[in-house]
């Protein structure tokens, strides 16, 4: 599903520059759930954002369900993201006028589906996400693992080829976290690919792979044992 | 523009940010509202003045002797020009072309007047019949002198509302009443009404009666005409100072007066009076303008400001969007629609509603100068359009800044 040869990547601050990946290459295939791990200023969230075409690499090769991602202008690149990517926040980035259904709605509504076929899509997401009573609620009349819910469900929503989640978690306490986490052990059970950015242990335990990234390289990647989120639900 | 859904997202965004959106109409609406009240006071200014102009016809021509003032073909300075009906006949044969309306006019000296016991003390005047129309005087009971008055030398007399008010208000009306000028009775045939008082204190008879019965001869003591009316201003004053020079030339060598010796025979042309006064018009009409176009730009500052505050609010949305897919063409006409449309609407409102203030209060206001202030419709209508664009092209920059933003950077915790 994914594909990373030699990724190359560095910022320029001022005079000199930061390398931050230095050789990346992995793979996943379809239906796995990795976690990526790693300190701050590992190059985490760098290449997360490479992968999810939010920034562009220096060299190196991404191939994407087969479709080699390189020299994107904006237009390509947004038709892409709206295509095969779904992203999931740590700050959630709901719109705040808009109602839980209508955020789920709108990546349908930049693929051009018709409103009431995305007022539909956008029901059935919410029920998935267990949030279909809140439908018209504002997020701001929301508790921060419901809004991460409402956040999954526009994910999905566009039912995209991979979901991306950059630390999930990380503005949820531990019983909300755990909560999220099953939902997103659910949806990868159902066959979807998932990467999830995170720097908690028990939260990269929860996945099936981990991928250890440390000073722009992976240091480990493992396979490991799921851990299920419902038991500390 | 005619995206069904992206109109149904507009307002979505409108309706949840109701008070970002007033603000934004409001300062537009004021804008507009503020430039056609005063574009429509600058109208009402000049049409002031031009009624100020009213009063005489605007197109008349004055005509007068005076003394000469250099030695000319033989003659002395210091000769006073007498003008005789000769002059008027030729005046009025050599420029029949250019002449709507003329009459002589002769000042009826040395006579003493009476309404019965009464005596009155009112200037007498002897004129043409085309003097009403000269005079711009409007008739409010019988008629003026005509022709036939002029040829039959008959002894009627036209009077002022004035005189009409103070010498004959025992009577119903003073039409057929007979007033006696040095003995001779006149009979009343018509009341005129003037713009000033002064000028109601007038007794009109016909001329040629004048210049028989009081010892006039063939002497006048001015002539005035019209000239025919012209499209345009301009054209208007061309005529103007064309028919006096002409005029000032025939009479010069009538009356072998120098070329240059113009205080000899003076001439006077309401146009070219008028003519300085649209000037001031126009330098007010342009000073409105000015401050018009001032407030325009202020109003296209609010509204750029506006939509920089817009966007900037808008920058993490505009990130969430483009992180699901939103292309950054698709962000920069969501944010330019919403501000067209609000802005068109708001301007719209503002132009509706300062022009039926001004339909509404125009008409009754009643100062010195300024007459039914109101404004072209198309002028107004456009600087809506210019506001409207203003406003676009203002907002496109922040737009097109924050479609092009970096969707990471835009959703960066702050």
């Amino acid at each position: 599903m994914i594909e990373i040869k030699d990724l190359h990547k560095s910022y320029k601050m001022g005079s000199n520059s930061l390398h931050v990946l230095k050789g990346i290459n992995f793979k996943v295939e379809e239906g796995e759930l990795v976690a990526i791990m790693g300190s701050s200023g590992s190059g985490k969230s760098t290449l997360l954002n490479i992968l999810g075409m939010l920034d562009g690499a220096d060299s190196g090769e991404y191939i994407l369900d087969g479709v080699p991602i390189k020299n994107l202008s904006e237009t390509k690149a947004a038709q892409y993201r709206n295509k095969f990517l779904g992203f999931i926040f740590q700050s959630f980035n709901l719109i705040n006028y808009k109602s839980a259904a209508e955020n789920v709605a709108l990546p349908l509504y930049y693929q051009k589906v018709p409103r009431k076929e995305r007022q539909e899509k956008a029901l059935k997401y919410l029920e998935r996400v267990g949030l279909k009573p809140w439908a018209e609620h504002l997020p701001s009349e929301m508790s921060g693992g419901q809004k991460q819910r409402v956040a999954i469900a526009r994910a999905m929503a566009a039912e995209p080829k991979v979901l991306l989640a950059d630390e999930p978690t990380g503005a949820l306490d531990s019983k909300t976290s755990y909560e999220v986490m099953d939902l997103i052990q659910k949806i990868n059970d159902d066959g979807n690919t998932i990467l999830v950015v995170t720097h908690e242990e028990d939260i990269a335990h929860m996945c099936k792979r981990i991928v250890h990234l440390k000073d722009g390289v992976i240091v480990e990647d493992k396979k490991i044992e799921q851990v299920r989120a419902e038991q500390y639900v | 523009m005619f995206d069904l859904e992206r109109w149904q997202e507009i307002f979505d965004t409108i309706r949840k940010n109701k008070l970002r959106t007033f603000l934004t109409g409001l300062s537009v609406a004021s804008g507009i509202f503020i430039l056609v009240i005063l574009l429509g006071f600058g109208q009402g200014m000049r049409n002031g003045i031009e009624n100020e102009f009213k009063q005489d016809a605007s197109t008349s021509v004055w005509v007068w002797p005076g003394v000469t003032s250099k030695e000319y073909k033989g003659l002395n300075p210091g000769r006073r020009i007498q003008l005789v009906n000769d002059n008027f006949d030729m005046a009025n044969a050599m420029f029949k072309s250019d002449i709507e309306y003329g009459s002589p006019r002769i000042f009826v000296r040395g006579v003493n007047v009476n309404y019965g016991k009464e005596a009155l003390v009112y200037g007498v005047q002897g004129v043409g019949a085309d003097f009403q129309f000269i005079e711009n005087a409007g008739m409010i009971e019988g008629r003026f002198i005509n022709y036939s008055d002029e040829a039959s030398t008959a002894k009627v007399a036209i009077i002022g509302n004035k005189i009409k008010k103070d010498v004959f208000e025992k009577v119903d009306s003073p039409i057929g009443e007979f007033i006696n000028i040095s003995g001779i009775p006149f009979k009343v045939i018509g009341v005129f009404k003037e713009m000033e008082d002064r000028e109601e204190e007038r007794i009109y008879i016909p001329i040629t009666t004048a210049q028989k019965a009081f010892n006039g001869g063939n002497r006048l003591n001015n002539m005035s005409f019209t000239l025919p009316p012209v499209e345009n201003f301009d054209q208007a004053v061309a005529q103007a100072v064309n028919f006096k020079n002409g005029m000032r030339t025939y009479l010069q060598q009538a009356h072998i007066v120098a070329p240059e010796d113009t205080g000899a025979i003076e001439v006077w042309s309401a146009m070219e009076e008028a003519k300085r006064y649209y000037g001031l018009t126009n330098n007010i009409k342009i000073f409105f303008w000015f401050v018009g176009v001032c407030t325009i730009i202020a109003g296209v500052v609010g509204v750029s400001n506006i939509m920089m505050i817009v966007v900037k609010e808008r920058t993490r949305e505009i990130g969430i969007r483009k992180a699901l897919g939103a292309k950054p063409w698709s962000i920069v006409g969501m944010i330019l629609h919403e501000a067209i449309f609000v802005t068109a609407i708001s301007g719209f409102g503002g132009l509706i509603f300062s022009m039926a203030l001004l339909e509404l209060v125009g008409p009754h206001v009643e100062v010195d100068y300024i007459m039914n202030p109101s404004v072209n419709f198309n002028v107004a209508f456009s600087t809506v359009i210019v506001l409207i664009l203003a406003g676009t092209l203002a907002g496109f920059v922040p737009a097109w800044r924050a479609a092009k933003v970096k969707v990471i950077e835009s959703l960066r915790d702050e």
